[in-house]
């Protein structure tokens, strides 16, 4: 049985070292090994050779490649982070990925070591940390190192180019030897690739991930998996144990590098990060192809045209050949993306885009994660600022039940901390830490500036252009109501009582989309009643490798229960919304294609339109009017 | 460091290895850990990716008996011929008429056991295909023989320990180096491998569970060994890393392939108990068994001999044995296998179950010598 293995105390470690020592005397004789004068039949020259002792025959080869090793491991460590709860009685490893402070670590890890937490370095200094976000299916957790704006950190790599056989370097602070924070390394091969592990009930689950040899030991939990180049390739978290103990027995598993690039935009927005479900289950068919065995009705598979006994040919670009290979890919990706399938029929293959549904209720991520953490600033039972669900129950402060034990965590008075780290952290309903969401928040917020001239034009506003075949549109939006004429066919959707219909049929809801586009560029975020950043999702299922995915920052806002996610590229630049009428409804995807010029500012000129996967027209904006605001603002 | 190399030989291939001196155990400890937190194995480049994909199709994944707690159900295999011989490691998990062979690319067969050397540990197994990747094992008698691979050889070891791999999935890798070659301590009864020669010890983690019967080879993909049993030491805890090597084997191998093996009968208790004279009977003890007339005839004490040990320890009929020390023991003939192999003197440790209570005994092993080993092959 694999377990996660996160160093609860230090008390433990002399045992631990006497216990391993037992556990390991082959190691002992391996050091002499070379020494073993045995009168063999050699094997071959180089069998021959490693049994003669050794003189000063070591090829140049080889001696270079260990230069470079030395090399790689003395550039690399300075990123490698020992990491301590603040109350002393834990800890586990971790890596910076950034130089303003952000490493990587494992869930397991950061949720028994409070919101605060030490971390050494190998200058041997202690740096305070906070908790940004954490993803507890995955078992990974952002935290972000305080003090500093020029920290050394890893390159990451990609996990997917491994094979097996490479060499890897697992650094970290096993059994918490580090009290010179100085990490400890060790080697290995990749033993296994796109292993799946299954989760302690739906949380911890290690899926696509990299199985080695290199030790990985309690406490190593969190630290880096390097590969020859110094670049890191996963985060290890897991080994499978039985009865050797929890000492390493040989086969130690890492999250892989490239599934933490599509959970990191997520990681860093603070919030509790979920997992996916397809809305559909599958199972192993006769010839080992891969079927659909029941699909939710409403889910986005089912809407899709995904239906029982459909065979599932490739997912997200993948080709399937096992159950195994089909949840490899669902645990990769977040909730909330889209990933291209493809599934045959009576013979005939089929591409369909699903939108990845969650995996746990919002209830079931904030009892696991406050279950898990320890919450100095707040008492489990009292009420939060800010909750914006009431009916939900509160956290509690027992464990889930499918959760393996995490002991250990400190309850660590908060006044030992200074003001300016107090600041870092916000309790918030639904995340790990909302300050960081705030911080995320303003940022995207503040690209909005190059809108600014829309704001307070609240009036009536009337487009007019043409479609993709030329055919004729017009489009209005006024405090009243949307309306759009199509060629000959009018389309009409009235602001009063905020009932939002799929109007055009099909559309998802263009023109309650377009109201609430209106609404973001004339009034501002204000004028939603919640606004989050979500993190960082591709568009349209367009997904590339790991690497070369695009990825657009994604800031939610809602009103009235309808919801929009606005996505902004890299440079600020908006590339287009989702619109929700609710949760039941399908989602009006608008994408700009190119921006333009109307009235005298920046509005988006070609407008593409899609729902379910379907597209539904692409508009070509030409004019604009607008007329000043009457009473019947005040209708809105 | 030469007279420290021969000194650990010595420890591994005497009864010095389980001595009880408390300081040289400790600085023994003290070593290893130092040797092991020095970075542990593999200071030279890693397994080439090719050679491994090579020797990859040659490996299966088997699923048979067992299941129940701390006895695995799931072995590995190697396959010796094109005609579907695959050879694995004789243990509980072929205790049953089929069981099934999963191919590298997911492809999944029915196999039957068609022979078994318990001595060697070995047994093969045959699945009806053709045209299989497979190692070429050769006869012996003409000349094909399997070099020795010295102490210090680098090796890559292939095995479906833990159960990681299923469907199409490749078995685990990993890498190590040949530590020492040297005989198993069996007659101490410490290690309950019954392969008499000398193995490949490694300095790797390579048997784990279900790892039996996988294989090592050189890092240029040539066979080497056959993955062992998972053989602990019972004085000292410690598990011992080994394989088989395949000059031992080979002929065993050829003959039970080609049919001229004088095969021993494949029942469950005379596997265990094959090439060893059991040195205590249940008697010894003062305990009568219920009659081994199947199998599986569950350990039911039928009586307790007046003035016996059993009768001090308070052993009662129709108690249920279900270890003897830490071994499981899951029949009649498994308990008088283990038994068998208790070393005089000293006491044992019985845990039984009686109205769904479990209790501890412990009775003293009578001092008995043992009588001259039958050779074995």
């Amino acid at each position: 049985m694999p377990c996660a293995i996160r160093f609860d105390s230090c008390r433990s470690f002399l045992m631990v070292i006497a216990l391993m020592s037992l556990a390991f005397p082959q190691l002992a004789i391996r050091a002499f090994a070379n020494q073993i004068d045995d009168a063999n039949t050699p094997l071959s020259k180089e069998a021959q050779d490693a049994g003669q002792p050794q003189t000063e025959q070591i090829p140049g080869i080889v001696k270079e490649a260990e230069q470079k090793r030395i090399q790689m491991i003395r550039e690399v460590s300075p990123a490698v982070v020992a990491i301590f709860s603040s109350s002393g009685d834990g800890g586990g490893s971790g890596v910076l990925i950034s130089p303003d402070g952000f490493a990587l670590s494992n869930f397991h890890v950061t949720s028994g070591a409070g919101n605060f937490m030490k971390c050494g370095l190998n200058d041997g200094k202690l740096y305070d940390a906070v908790i940004v976000g954490i993803d507890p299916t995955g078992d990974v957790a952002l935290i972000q190192l305080q003090g500093r704006n020029d920290f050394p950190f890893a390159r990451m790599g990609n996990s997917d180019l491994l094979k097996p056989g490479d060499a890897v370097f697992a650094m970290g602070n096993p059994f918490l030897l580090a009290t010179d924070f100085t990490p400890t390394i060790t080697a290995g091969i990749v033993s296994g690739l796109h292993r799946y592990q299954y989760p302690a009930g739906t949380f911890l689950e290690y899926a696509d991930c990299i199985q080695t040899d290199a030790s990985i030991n309690p406490g190593n939990s969190g630290g880096p998996l390097f590969n020859l180049q110094g670049e890191l390739i996963g985060i290890n978290g897991r080994g499978s144990f039985e009865k050797r103990g929890r000492v390493n027995s040989g086969a130690g598993y890492a999250i892989s590098i490239n599934q933490i690039r599509y959970f990191l935009g997520h990681l860093k927005s603070g919030r509790i990060v979920d997992h996916a479900t397809l809305g559909a289950t599958v199972r192993s068919g006769s010839s080992r192809e891969v079927l659909v065995d029941q699909v939710v009705e409403g889910s986005s598979a089912w809407n899709a045209g995904l239906r029982e006994g459909d065979e599932i040919v490739t997912f997200a670009g993948r080709p399937m050949g096992s159950v195994n290979q089909f949840k490899n890919v669902l645990g990769i990706f977040p909730k909330g993306w889209s990933l291209p399938m493809v599934y045959r029929r009576d013979g005939q293959k089929q591409e369909i885009l699903v939108e990845l549904a969650a995996l746990h209720t919002d209830t079931e991520l904030m009892e696991f994660a406050s279950g898990g953490a320890a919450r100095p600033s707040e008492k489990p039972g009292q009420p939060k600022p800010g909750q914006p669900k009431p009916d939900q129950p509160e956290p509690g402060d027992k464990p889930t039940p499918q959760e393996p034990p995490l002991e250990g965590h400190s309850e660590k008075p908060a006044e030992k901390l200074s003001p300016e780290l107090k600041k870092l952290f916000q309790s918030k309903a639904g995340f790990t830490n909302y300050h960081f969401n705030q911080r995320e928040q303003k940022r995207l917020i503040s690209h909005l500036a190059s809108l600014s001239g829309w704001r307070g034009a609240t009036g009536l506003w009337k487009f007019a252009g043409d479609d993709a075949k030329g055919t004729s549109l017009s489009l209005i939006l006024s405090p009243d109501g949307a309306g759009m004429q199509w060629g000959e066919t009018p389309f009409l959707q009235p602001s009063a009582g905020a009932n939002w219909i799929d109007e055009p049929p099909s559309s998802g809801g263009f023109l309650a989309a377009m109201l609430h586009w209106k609404w973001l560029l004339t009034e501002g975020p204000e004028a939603f009643s919640d606004v989050y950043y979500l993190g960082t999702q591709p568009l349209d299922g367009q997904l590339g490798d790991a690497l070369s995915t695009p990825l657009y920052d994604a800031l939610v806002l809602s009103k009235t229960g309808a919801t929009m996610t606005v996505f902004f590229r890299e440079d600020g630049v908006i590339a287009g919304f989702d619109f929700k009428a609710s949760r039941d409804q399908p989602t009006c995807n608008v994408r700009f294609s190119s921006w333009g010029t109307l009235g005298g500012h920046p509005f988006p000129q070609v407008l593409k339109v899609s729902s379910s996967g379907r597209s539904f027209g692409e508009f070509t904006l030409k004019t604009f009017e607008q007329k000043s605001s009457t009473s019947s603002e005040a209708t809105r | 460091m030469k007279h420290h190399a021969l000194h650990l030989q010595k420890l591994l291939q005497s009864s010095a290895w389980f001595s009880r001196n408390g300081i040289f155990r400790s600085g023994l400890a003290w070593l290893m850990s130092i040797c092991f937190l020095l970075g542990g194995p593999q200071l030279l480049p890693a397994a080439d990716d090719e050679m491994i994909a090579e020797v990859q199709p040659k490996l299966v994944k088997i699923f048979g008996a067992g299941g129940l707690r701390n006895l695995y159900s799931y072995n590995t295999g190697f396959l010796i011929s094109s005609e579907g011989h695959i050879a694995t490691i004789w243990n509980h998990v072929l205790d049953q008429n089929t069981v099934t062979v999963i191919l590298h690319d997911g492809r999944r067969y029915e196999g039957k056991v068609l022979g078994a050397e318990p001595g060697l540990d070995l047994a093969i197994v045959k699945i009806e295909e053709t045209q299989l990747e497979h190692f070429e094992i050769g006869d012996p008698s003409s000349g094909s023989t399997f070099p020795l691979a010295a102490p210090g050889t680098r090796i890559v070891a292939f095995s479906n320990m833990f159960k990681v791999a299923t469907g199409d999935e490749p078995v685990s890798v990993i890498q190590g180096v040949i530590a020492a070659r040297t005989k198993l301590p069996t007659r101490r009864g410490a290690y309950e491998s019954s392969f008499p020669g000398e193995v490949y010890v490694i300095d790797a983690i390579t048997n784990n569970p279900g790892a039996g019967g996988g294989i090592v080879t050189t890092v240029d993909g040539r066979l080497l060994g056959m993955i062992g049993k998972e053989v602990k030491n019972a004085d000292l805890n410690t598990w011992v890393n080994y394989a088989i090597p395949i000059s031992h084997l080979q002929q065993a191998m050829t003959e039970i392939m080609t049919g001229n093996f004088r095969s021993s009968k494949n029942t469950d208790d005379e596997k265990k108990t094959a090439g060893r004279v059991p040195l205590f009977h249940s008697t010894d003890f003062g305990i009568v068994m219920l009659p081994n007339v199947v199998p599986r005839t569950p350990a039911y004490v039928d009586r307790i001999l007046p003035g016996s040990a059993a009768e001090v320890a308070g052993l009662k009929p129709n108690d249920l044995i279900l270890f003897v020390g830490d071994e499981l023991v899951q029949s009649c003939g498994e308990f008088l296998d283990q038994i068998g192999r208790l070393e005089s003197g000293g006491k044992v440790k019985l845990i039984v179950r009686r109205e769904n209570v479990l209790i501890t005994s412990e009775l003293p092993i009578p001092r008995k010598s043992r009588p001259p080993a039958k050779p074995l092959r």
